[in-house]
């Protein structure tokens, strides 16, 4: 069944600036967003509900530690490497948080070739960003190795607030699943673009709708998303 | 041949065409910012190398971290050049979760309260961390 042509009304009203283009999209019987393909919003929307997940993990976790009369473990101390005899803190966070910038930059270099439609340079583009986020991934499972084997539990650990080991597997947990989910689906992009299903527009696996360039861009969003995550834990958690 | 959007007119020809939302920038800035987001996490960083304490730390951390995650989500995400619209409906929810944080340090601060008022010696002295 064939969508009728529907008419832009981006093109048949003049257009307000500034805050009065806010309400001029908003209002009346019309499409919100014009010019937007309608994938770029959802997927805006959805980081925003994401958002107020990591909020209210981020935001309980202030709260626990703020009142906590034990007092909570240094995580310079807690976070740091021996390296030849040198501890370093903080060391293996540091190096995650350059992998991560990294592969935030790798991926909108895949999103401007994308839309240059050199496919090789995106799919080569997108899967250094897959290997760069499981190397993230790979060095946060060696952070949680060698805590648990340090002794710290959900429920306790050696150094101080029994409230720490529950923080840090819950926030790092779901960033690490969500890094994880992002890889798998820059893999999957990166085969739509090496197959040239954008350039021929086929329709994905999922949906009846064409495949176009905008999916890379979509999924950029998804990780940039995860990168600003991780900018507000290697704060909040690590730093603070 | 215009799809639902009547956006890719040209696309028969398999051309670009007027692609309304094709980040055709110039690959400069994504270099640019970048580099400012290494120098923004190094600087992150050395906050905690140097042991810098108290306020000058929590200002320091937090303005980097907000530094950075403006530059991620204005450039990388695109937001600089998207419609006002758009911005505001995605950035103002955010926001008001500030609102919740400033609620739960509130209760945060009682809850340390009360405990150190009702619950004895163990909780004398509330533990803050430097």
């Amino acid at each position: 069944m064939t969508p009728p042509a529907a008419t832009t009304t981006a093109g048949s009203l003049p257009q307000p600036e500034g805050l009065q283009s806010i309400v001029a999209d908003l209002s009346s019987d019309q499409r919100a967003f014009k010019n937007v393909p309608w994938g770029k919003p959802m997927m805006w929307i959805f980081l925003v509900s994401d958002t107020f997940i990591f909020g209210s993990f981020l935001i309980s976790y202030m709260t626990v530690r703020m009142s906590t009369t034990v007092p909570w473990p240094n995580p310079s101390e807690v976070f740091s490497l021996t390296l030849f005899g040198k501890t370093v803190p903080l060391l293996l966070i540091a190096i995650m948080t350059f992998v991560l910038i990294s592969s935030s930059g790798t991926m909108a270099l895949a999103v401007n070739f994308g839309y240059r439609r050199d496919r090789a340079k995106t799919v080569l583009f997108l899967l250094l960003t897959a290997a760069l986020g499981e190397t993230f991934v790979g060095m946060q499972a060696f952070e949680w190795t060698k805590l648990i084997l340090e002794g710290v539990r959900p429920w306790a650990n050696p150094w101080g607030a029994a409230q720490f080991g529950s923080s840090f597997f819950m926030i790092t947990g779901f960033h690490g699943t969500h890094v994880t989910i992002g890889v798998i689906f820059l893999v999957i992009v990166a085969i739509k673009v090496l197959r040239g299903d954008l350039d021929k527009e086929r329709p994905g696996f999922l949906t009846g709708r064409k495949g176009n360039y905008e999916i890379v861009e979509i999924m950029g969003l998804y990780w940039h998303f995860v990168d600003l995550v991780w900018v507000f834990i290697f704060a909040f958690f690590y730093l603070w | 041949m215009t799809n639902a959007d009547g956006q890719h007119v040209a696309h028969a020809e398999g051309q670009p065409g007027p692609h309304v939302q094709g980040q055709q920038h110039p690959l400069g800035i994504y270099f640019k910012i970048w580099g400012l987001l290494f120098v923004l996490s190094i600087g992150s960083y050395l906050v905690d190398y140097f042991h810098f304490q108290g306020y000058l730390r929590w200002t320091l951390i937090s303005v980097f971290m907000l530094l950075k995650a403006g530059l991620i989500v204005a450039v990388f995400m695109h937001m600089l050049w998207e419609r006002l619209a758009l911005v505001y409906a995605i950035v103002v929810p955010p926001l008001l979760l500030l609102v919740l944080l400033g609620i739960a340090a509130l209760e945060g601060d009682y809850t340390l309260l009360t405990r150190g008022t009702f619950f004895g010696t163990a909780a004398e002295a509330p533990a803050k961390h430097q």
